[in-house]
Formats: structure tokens, sequence, C-alpha cells
């Protein structure tokens, strides 16, 4: 698509994209506020979402804060991922009945649900195409992602602010969405005609739901203004990391002593890899009832923080909270690259906002990288 | 299938303990009669009245040690039961009652009765486990009614109950909760504190205040860290971790540790 087919779509516009979704069976998502942060969640209208509000986000805090104009969409990421959507934290998988001396297994099937995304980010993007890969490009693939995966319309919205956790220019994964989605916005907020957005089509059904939408076309200002934006985001990095050399640098340090250093802090709590976007590790767990005649059996998130999850006859594997932190940053840094070809991270920043001591993948990277200096 | 003969004999016994997670089992109204559908419901002083005498097949124990009568009878009780399976902060970690660990007893008995030398009171709460071999530890002050219907099931089942050792915060971020810590500032002992209830008081916007206990591989030392940053001081430290699981190893360090 070249840039004469952007188009401007007002905020009325963006309504009217609303309705035209929910018309057409879709469940909305979207950002709104929440417990005072802003979370992916079903919007009606753009009065649900966070108009006036941005996020302030370094390691282990997170505060929702006024804007002194009327974005939007004027904030980095939601405090949770899509991921919650796709690849759902708790699953079903099937249910079993005794009948005489058998039992009979009835697979669950996942429920058809048409989902609409509106405001995912660039990293987001590059996260879901990363899920996709593992959970649908196997063997097996996975039937309940591959069932919601199917009938997702995407609306990415560039950002306009970089969080103070965000390195997606680092990942080479963002600010500006460049594919992977169905619709993708810029919003100029507050202009001459109020708040607007700069509007273009990445999908045929992208393209033909556009053009039901009330717009003007884009002109050559508009279209500098929107780059604009995805300029001065780039510009405003909160973090940055070197990704060039990672998987060597992290293979040669396995036994590096900063992995010990990072354990007296690293409470083993597991909410890095929970908010991470692309960590889709799941445990099942199986159930049986009183009378021993149903049994079934429920796939949920696992992390490699936990016990569990490493735990082979007679023990768990990784004990320590170094071997635990090591096999995290690793897999998302390093041994991603050897399992899938690419890097296991986006750069979206929630491992770091999130994690309630605020240990930051960045910096633990930056110390192992440094010690070689010296 | 034949009906079973012989179900299996669950008994409930009570030690030190304010009787709430007994009360979980009859507050199980929906799965009440499954439960006395599978398993012969021989001792409950809290539903029941009059001791069954012989043994039992599963054994649920409330409560702590705190008298030596208890010690004698917690012995017996353990010979009487094929599986003994505790429930409660209590009965795995010594209860709010084991606050007397850190202070002295005599003293306490000399204010509060008039004749102290009628009270049979040892020095210490204790955990059963203490005392005498425990086949599986239920958490919670009080437990929740899903893991107690979890360990009676996967008893009868023959399998290992569903109970995992991981954080509060892996449960809290499966409920898609906002971690009060993290976007309010608000202390919290979920990353110290086992699974189990669900994240409820996240999930009211409040912190965390342990009554599971600690978790598998519990870091409160890197947490108290934290809660000092977050403006606790050394009191509010100590009285954070000192409640229902005051005795459990890693909360005990943290209560006696003073700013560092
Ligand atoms: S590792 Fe951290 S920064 Fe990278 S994608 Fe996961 S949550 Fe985002
Ligand atoms: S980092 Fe851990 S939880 Fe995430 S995908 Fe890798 S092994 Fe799984
Ligand atoms: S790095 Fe942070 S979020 Fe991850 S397990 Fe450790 S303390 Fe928890
Ligand atoms: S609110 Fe508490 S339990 Fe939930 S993620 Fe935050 S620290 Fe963990």
């Amino acid at each position: 698509m070249d840039d004469t087919d952007q188009i401007v779509l007002s905020v009325d516009g963006l309504q009217v994209l609303i309705d035209v979704l929910t018309a057409d069976g879709y469940r909305v998502i979207g950002p709104t506020v929440r417990e005072k942060a802003i979370v992916y969640d079903d919007v009606a209208s753009v009065a649900d979402l966070p108009r006036g509000w941005t996020d302030e986000q370094d390691g282990g805090r997170y505060r929702l804060v006024r804007r002194d104009d009327s974005a939007l969409f004027g904030f980095a990421v939601g405090a949770s991922s899509w991921k919650q959507f796709l690849h759902r934290p708790v699953v079903k998988l099937w249910r079993a009945r005794r009948s005489k001396n058998s039992w009979q297994v009835v697979p669950e099937v996942p429920p058809v649900e048409r989902l609409a995304f509106i405001g995912v980010r660039a990293c987001e993007l590059e996260a879901i195409k990363l899920q996709d890969q593992v959970l649908l490009e196997g063997e097996h693939p996975d039937s309940h992602y591959q069932a919601r995966r199917d009938n997702v319309f995407v609306v990415a919205v560039n950002c306009a602010v970089a969080g103070g956790t965000c390195f997606c220019v680092s990942m080479s994964t963002g600010p500006k969405a460049e594919s992977g989605y169905d619709l993708a916005l810029t919003e100029i907020s507050d202009g001459e005609e109020g708040t607007v957005f700069v509007a273009e089509a990445g999908s045929g059904r992208g393209r033909s739901l556009l053009a039901k939408l009330p717009h003007r076309p884009a002109s050559a200002a508009d279209r500098q203004s929107a780059k604009a934006v995805s300029e001065r985001t780039a510009a405003s990095m909160g973090r940055e990391m070197r990704s060039d050399d990672l998987h060597e640098l992290l293979h040669r340090n396995l036994d590096h002593p900063h992995w010990d250093a990072v354990a007296q802090r690293c409470l083993t709590c597991g909410n890095c890899t929970m908010v991470c976007p692309t960590c889709f590790c799941t445990t099942v767990e199986d159930a049986s009832d009183l009378t021993g005649k149903e049994a079934s059996r429920t796939r949920r998130w696992d992390s490699c923080f936990t016990i569990d999850f490493s735990y082979l006859h007679g023990g768990s594997v990784r004990t320590s909270g170094g071997a635990r932190y090591r096999q995290w940053l690793t897999h998302k840094l390093a041994t991603w690259f050897d399992q899938f070809g690419t890097s296991g991270c986006v750069g979206c920043g929630r491992c770091i906002t999130w994690c309630p001591v605020g240990i930051d993948i960045t910096a633990e990277v930056e110390a192992i990288r440094d010690s070689e200096a010296d | 299938m034949a009906a079973k003969i012989n179900k299996p004999r669950l008994a409930v016994w009570k030690f030190a303990s304010c009787d709430g997670c007994q009360l979980s089992l009859l507050d199980c109204e929906d799965e009440l009669l499954a439960v006395a559908g599978a398993l012969d419901i021989a001792y409950f002083p809290e539903a029941t009245r009059g001791a069954v005498k012989g043994r039992y097949d599963l054994s649920l124990v409330e409560g702590s040690i705190t008298t030596r009568a208890d010690a004698a009878r917690i012995l017996e009780v353990r010979q009487r039961s094929r599986a003994l399976v505790t429930i409660g902060a209590c009965a795995t970690a010594g209860g709010i009652q084991a606050l007397r660990n850190f202070a002295d007893v005599r003293e306490f008995m000399s204010v509060v009765y008039a004749r102290p030398e009628f009270i049979d009171a040892l020095a210490t709460s204790t955990p059963i486990a203490d005392h005498v071999h425990v086949d599986f530890e239920l958490r919670g002050c009080p437990i929740s009614k899903r893991q107690l219907i979890e360990v009676i099931s996967s008893y009868l089942a023959g399998r290992r109950p569903v109970t995992p050792g991981h954080s509060v915060c892996v449960e809290c971020k499966l409920a898609s909760n906002v971690c009060v810590t993290v976007a309010h500032g608000t202390p919290c002992l979920g990353p110290v504190t086992q699974a189990g209830c669900g994240a409820i008081c996240p999930a009211y916007n409040r912190g965390c205040y342990g009554c599971y206990g600690p978790m598998e591989t519990p870091n409160a030392t890197s947490l108290t860290d934290r809660l000092r940053q977050l403006g606790m001081d050394d009191s509010a430290i100590q009285r954070i971790y000192r409640s229902f699981n005051a005795e459990a190893p890693a909360f005990r360090n943290q209560g006696q540790r003073r700013g560092s």
C-alpha cells in the first residue's frame, strides 16, 4: 500500500469503526482504565478509551497520570498484553466421564469468538507473530490458539509516546507498525480539527472496512505529521539494549557470577513471564471429582520461575533463583534464536515495569557485557 | 460398578485453632453430600457429637500444639490415621497463636489470669509436623474450600493434589489483576506467599498479607528491602510478617530483621 492510500479519520470516525466491527459480530477490545492502570478490555465506545491519560513506567513502578491534552492513545503499552485473549491464561482441554468400566473423553471445543483488537502496538504485533510461530507453525498447532487467532481483526495504533521501560527501537520491533495489522492508525491529538487519526489498511478486509468509515484523504501535511509522531517516539525510548551480539554474549557467559547477583534480588515470583507477550509456556492440571466419575484436564500459563517447571523424576533441575533467571533471560535473548531463528524479546518493557523489585533485562545484560570489557 | 462396601473413614481433629478451617468443610454446601457419599465421616466435633473409636483412613487436622495434653493427643491421632493432612495456618505453621513464641508466656498468664497456676500451656505454639509425620499440608487462614475438596478428591482417586507451591503473583496474573505494588505502591506479600487463594486480596486492591505462608522458594529478604522502599519501617515490617504464619521460617527471619 502506498502513501496515497492514507486517509484521515475523526474521533467520530473511530466510533463508527467500533460500531461497524461490533455490528459485524466482533467483540471489540481496547485500552481502558481499570484500577489505576491502562488494561485491555471490552470497549463499547471511544468514551471507554483512556482519554487524556498516560502511563509513567519504570523498574517496578507504574503510575497512571493525566496528560495535558485529550489524546486517546497517549500512553505506551497496557499492563498485560493481548496474549491474555489469544493464548488464554486457563483453558479447559477435555472432560471425561466414567461409564461402566470405561472412560469417555470429550475434548473441549474452542469457542468461536471474533475478536477485534484496537490499539495494538508495533512491539505487540511482533509478539503476536512470535506466538504464531511457536503455537501454530509446528507439527502440532494449538487448536485453541488457532481458533481465536483466525478470527482476529487487528487495529494497530502507532505509539505517540515511548514508555519509560520501552526499547523497541533496540529490538527493531517499533515504534511504527510495519505489518501484521488490518488497519494502522497514527493519532494526531488536538490539532486544528481536534484529534484525528491518519489511517492506512494492511489487508483486504482492512481496506474494505476503511471505505465504510467517514473520512477524508490524507494531505501531504497529514502524512508528514504522522511520520513525525513515529520519529519523535523512536527518539525517546526509555531504555536501550544493544542486541546484535546477544546470542554469543549470553552463550559465553552461562556461568557468569551475575546470575547469582540477580538472584539476590529476584523473588522468583514469575510476574515477568506472565506479563511477557511472547512467553508461551503452559502446564496441565488434572482434576477428578469426589464421586470418581468425572475427570478433566486444564491447561494454564506456567513460568520457568516455578519449581515444578523443571521437575524431572526426583526433583527440580533449576533449584537456584540464579538458574531460573538465567533460563528466562537466555531463552528470551539467546536460545530463542537457536529454537526459532529470532529474538524472543520485542522490547515492550513489561517485564521491567511489572517486576515487583524492578529487575531490568536491559541492565542485567549490560552488566554482563560490561564485565567482559573490564 | 458394585457399590463400595467400606467407604474410607474420615476424621477431622481440632487442636489450638479458631474452627474456621473445619467450617470451610461445612461451608462446602454443594459438595458436602458428595463428601458424605464418598467418605464415612466418622469423627467431626464441629458437625457431630461423640467420638468414634477405631482407625481412620484420612485425618484432617486443624490447629497447632500449645498444651502438653495436645502434644500427647496428636501422637494418638497419628497412630489411628492412615493418612494425616494438616489444614490451615495453625496446623501447618503454628498460627497466630505462635506469636507467643516471640514473647514470655508466663508473663502473659500472670497478667491475664487470676490463677495462672491452673493454666497448662506450653511456652510455644508449634505446627503439627513438629510432632508427627504429616502426609500433606494444606495452607491458608482459612483454607480454601476449593483446595480442600481437591485434597479429598485426589486422596480418593489416589493422585497428587494440585496445590502449586509457586507465588500468589502467578494467580494474580492469571486473574488479570493490576499489581497493587507496582501500580499503587501498596505493600504486598504475594511474591513470597504460596498460591491457593486465587489472589483474593489484590483483586480487592489490597496487598496480600501472607495467610498461605511462604511459597516454595521465598526470597523474603529481597521483598523486605522493597517494602522498606515503599515506606514501611521496622515495626511495620515485623507486623506484616508476624501474623498467621509468623513461625514459618522464611517469615520468622524477616520479623526479626532490623533496618539495613
Ligand atoms: S522480555 Fe520483557 S521487554 Fe522483552 S518482550 Fe518480554 S516482557 Fe517485553
Ligand atoms: S522464558 Fe520461560 S516461561 Fe517464557 S517461554 Fe521461555 S521458558 Fe517459557
Ligand atoms: S525478575 Fe522480577 S518479576 Fe521476574 S521472577 Fe524475578 S522478581 Fe519476579
Ligand atoms: S499484587 Fe501482589 S500478588 Fe499480585 S502481582 Fe503484585 S505483588 Fe504479586
